[in-house]
């Protein structure tokens, strides 16, 4: 089923996904948060690891980056005092829930749960319709796989994993233009 | 400020034909546009910041800060909504309004949607009307548009639509992967594929150059300049003639008028906010079916004191635009090839004789899917995040067909725009606020196309398919907006009369969407700028060189 570009563009992200990992793995580990910019804009530290823990269960990692490791905090970090302003709060109080429901169930922080316990968390916002949920869902997404000049999708990682040339090639001539293909 | 001979408030679509056809005749004409002048420089390829996405904006105007607009929802509560949500009906605001980051498709209305109520009769609850125009009178204004703008496409094989003199002046886009895919299917199923006629240069024309089927075209702004629309093709020949000055980033106020209820002029908000006065023989409303219709119910006076063009409460009405139906196909093999725009292929045999529908629609492949427009639309059964919907991304996205289109609606009077008694713009003014829906027979029809474009995907290999024939419960208007400044004969039923000119002020004008009667089953950009030629014609006709009489 894989055709050779997606075997292509694999190779060609895994060094990137190496780097990349090796990055966020750094910023997760001592919580230091820092993104590009050098601290987060609106995020606390704290915030910040619960939040990297909902997003990388929304994308996470396999051979291709996780939603953190793609630079997607920094994408909703950044819009969160720009065009997400008007969510900060439910950004605030929804970490924080999800925060207690992690303490309550698991007896931990959500960053310190272990991946099934991140998933089961997250799973049972899906499930209560919490709509914090919806809006860190869609804000994920549209880190990883919009445009990398936000912060998020770091390096067109989501572009190169769907086989998406990047950057695009200019003036193709993909089709024989002798051939009359209208007939 | 120098008396002109005509003020066109907004440089869209119409505006931009308007102002060219008023300055090649002679006329001065000031041409005001609230947006900005942007250019090919200005593509940023930002898939969440464009008109088609606006998750952080419309990159093409308006900002959401300063102005806002109220929709009332189905049960009567008013909501405060902006540019960058669905519920405002955003179209553009800038230099060539919609034309300038629009996907292009340029296609012609069919002789029988402007006879949409002597051929079918009114469903019941519609205000469904016959246009006091027909096909015929508009068929030489089509060609001008078509080459004057540049439509590339092939209509040889179409079988449906009205006659015409000449063919297009350009050549269609070579074929891209799904357009080989479909091509053979839908003749399989007896139908009668055609090229989709596009504004967008195939090869060389009018000084610039083709396109170079890049993945950001509908929602953009074109990065080689390939793609037409007023703010490269005639607002730039009318600036040539030294006739027309163009105003960026003013916002008219109202329409002033005189003490014998003509106009005299317009107000506005210049680009410093300064309100400005400018007076003219002719006033001229082409901001775009929404915004004409604030603009002349803003303009209030003595004489006039619900509006222009509203003494039987008329203005607002029949709001419409186009309900899209429609499915998506999946396919066990790569039908994706990164070649843009991506529509290609259409069939027009479904917009009219299906028994028992008032109407139909054309059906086409869509543009391309940005990734981003990909992550709510995997197959069914696909978890909604997660390993197995990154997996899914990866999995489909190259496997994915989208086929649908326009249907063409069924207006209604409830369907409206009026002032809110609240809530103002940054200018202090009065924003629209919108209430209705879309008529339920418009649904019914949009069903029976999901059908048949799932049939058309199947028959292309499609091993599984989804329906797009959702009830919305919000009226459709967004970038096809229409119908708000009917045009028709009878006064008490319309706002203007068949060269768009109000009823009742015989120097104010409206030209855009705004006058359709009915929106037909197809992309309207093109008939919006034929209606623009046909009226200028019309005003040119009747100008007498000192001051305008009808």
């Amino acid at each position: 089923m894989k055709s050779e570009s997606d075997k292509r563009a694999e190779r060609l992200t895994r060094r990137q996904f190496v780097a990349a990992s090796a990055l966020g793995g750094v910023a997760v580990a001592v919580g230091c948060g820092t993104s590009a910019r050098g601290s987060w804009e609106f995020l606390t530290d704290g915030q910040a690891r619960t939040l990297a823990a909902i997003c990388d269960q929304i994308v996470p990692a396999d051979r291709f980056p996780s939603a953190s490791q793609a630079g997607v905090l920094t994408f909703i970090d950044r819009q969160l005092v720009r065009h997400f302003r008007g969510h900060q709060d439910a950004y605030r109080d929804g970490l924080e829930q999800s925060n207690a429901m992690s303490r309550k169930r698991f007896g931990r922080a959500l960053a310190d749960a272990s991946q099934e316990q991140q998933f089961a968390v997250v799973g049972a916002l899906e499930q209560e319709a919490n709509p914090f949920f919806e809006l860190v869902r869609t804000h994920t997404l549209e880190g990883y796989y919009g445009s990398p000049r936000h912060g998020g999708n770091r390096d067109a990682v989501s572009w190169r994993m769907l086989g998406l040339d990047e950057p695009p090639l200019r003036g193709r001539a993909q089709y024989d233009l002798t051939k009359d293909s209208h007939s | 400020m120098k008396r002109v001979n005509a003020v066109v408030a907004g440089a869209g679509a119409a505006g931009g034909v308007v102002a060219k056809e008023l300055s090649t005749a002679g006329l001065s004409v000031v041409l005001l546009e609230r947006g900005k002048w942007y250019t090919a420089y200005d593509c940023r390829k930002d898939d969440l910041r464009n008109q088609a996405v606006s998750v952080l904006g419309c990159a093409f105007g308006p900002e959401d800060e300063g102005h806002p607009r109220v929709w009332v929802d189905e049960h009567g509560a008013p909501h405060t909504v902006f540019p960058s949500e669905s519920q405002y009906q955003n179209d553009a605001a800038c230099v060539g309004g919609g034309t300038l980051s629009w996907g292009a498709q340029a296609w012609r209305f069919m002789p029988q949607d402007f006879k949409m109520r002597s051929t079918y009769g009114a469903p019941p609850g519609s205000s469904l009307e016959d246009w006091p125009l027909s096909y015929d009178d508009l068929e030489p204004f089509y060609e001008k548009a078509e080459y004057e703008i540049g439509v590339s496409g092939d209509y040889s094989d179409d079988l449906f639509h009205g006659p015409r003199r000449r063919g297009l002046p350009m050549p269609p886009l070579p074929p891209n992967h799904e357009f080989e895919i479909l091509l053979p299917a839908a003749k399989r199923l007896g139908l009668h594929p055609l090229n989709i006629p596009m504004a967008r240069n195939s090869v060389p024309y009018n000084g610039r150059g083709p396109c170079m089927r890049c993945r950001w075209c509908s929602g953009f702004v074109c990065e080689t300049d390939a793609k037409n629309g007023t703010h490269n093709t005639v607002i730039p020949v009318a600036l040539r003639t030294g006739n027309c000055e163009l105003r960026t980033e003013c916002t008219v106020k109202e329409v002033l008028i005189d003490d014998h209820g003509r106009a005299r002029g317009v107000a506005y908000f210049d680009a410093k906010g300064r309100l400005q006065e400018q007076l003219c023989d002719i006033v001229v409303v082409s901001g775009g079916a929404t915004e004409s219709a604030r603009l002349l119910l803003n303009s209030k006076s003595r004489l006039f004191p619900n509006g222009l063009g509203n003494r039987y409460d008329q203005v607002g009405r029949n709001l419409q635009g186009h309900h899209y139906a429609g499915a998506t196909g999946y396919f066990d093999f790569e039908t994706y090839d990164d070649v843009g725009p991506g529509a290609s292929i259409a069939i027009c045999d479904y917009n009219h004789g299906t028994p028992g529908l008032c109407g139909g629609g054309m059906l086409d492949n869509e543009f391309i899917r940005l990734p981003i427009q990909m992550v709510d639309r995997l197959p069914p059964g696909t978890p909604r995040w997660g390993l197995g919907h990154k997996q899914g991304m990866r999995d489909w996205h190259k496997r994915t067909v989208g086929i649908h289109g326009p249907v063409q609606q069924i207006p209604m009077a409830d369907a409206r725009v009026t002032l809110d008694p609240v809530v103002r713009d940054k200018w202090g003014m009065a924003v629209l606020r919108i209430s209705g829906n879309v008529h339920p027979h418009t649904f019914e029809i949009g069903e029976v196309q999901a059908r048949r474009a799932a049939a058309w995907l199947k028959e292309a290999g499609a091993i599984c398919t989804t329906l797009l024939a959702e009830r919305p419960t919000l009226v459709s208007a967004n970038q096809h907006q229409a119908g708000t400044c009917r045009m028709g004969n009878d006064p008490q039923s319309s706002v203007v009369n068949r060269y768009c000119q109000l009823h009742d002020i015989d120097n104010v004008f409206v030209i855009d969407a705004g006058v359709h009667v009915t929106n037909g089953g197809f992309n309207p950009a093109l008939t919006v700028m034929a209606v623009a030629y046909y009226a200028s014609a019309s005003l040119v006709r009747n100008w007498k060189g000192t001051g305008f009489r009808s």
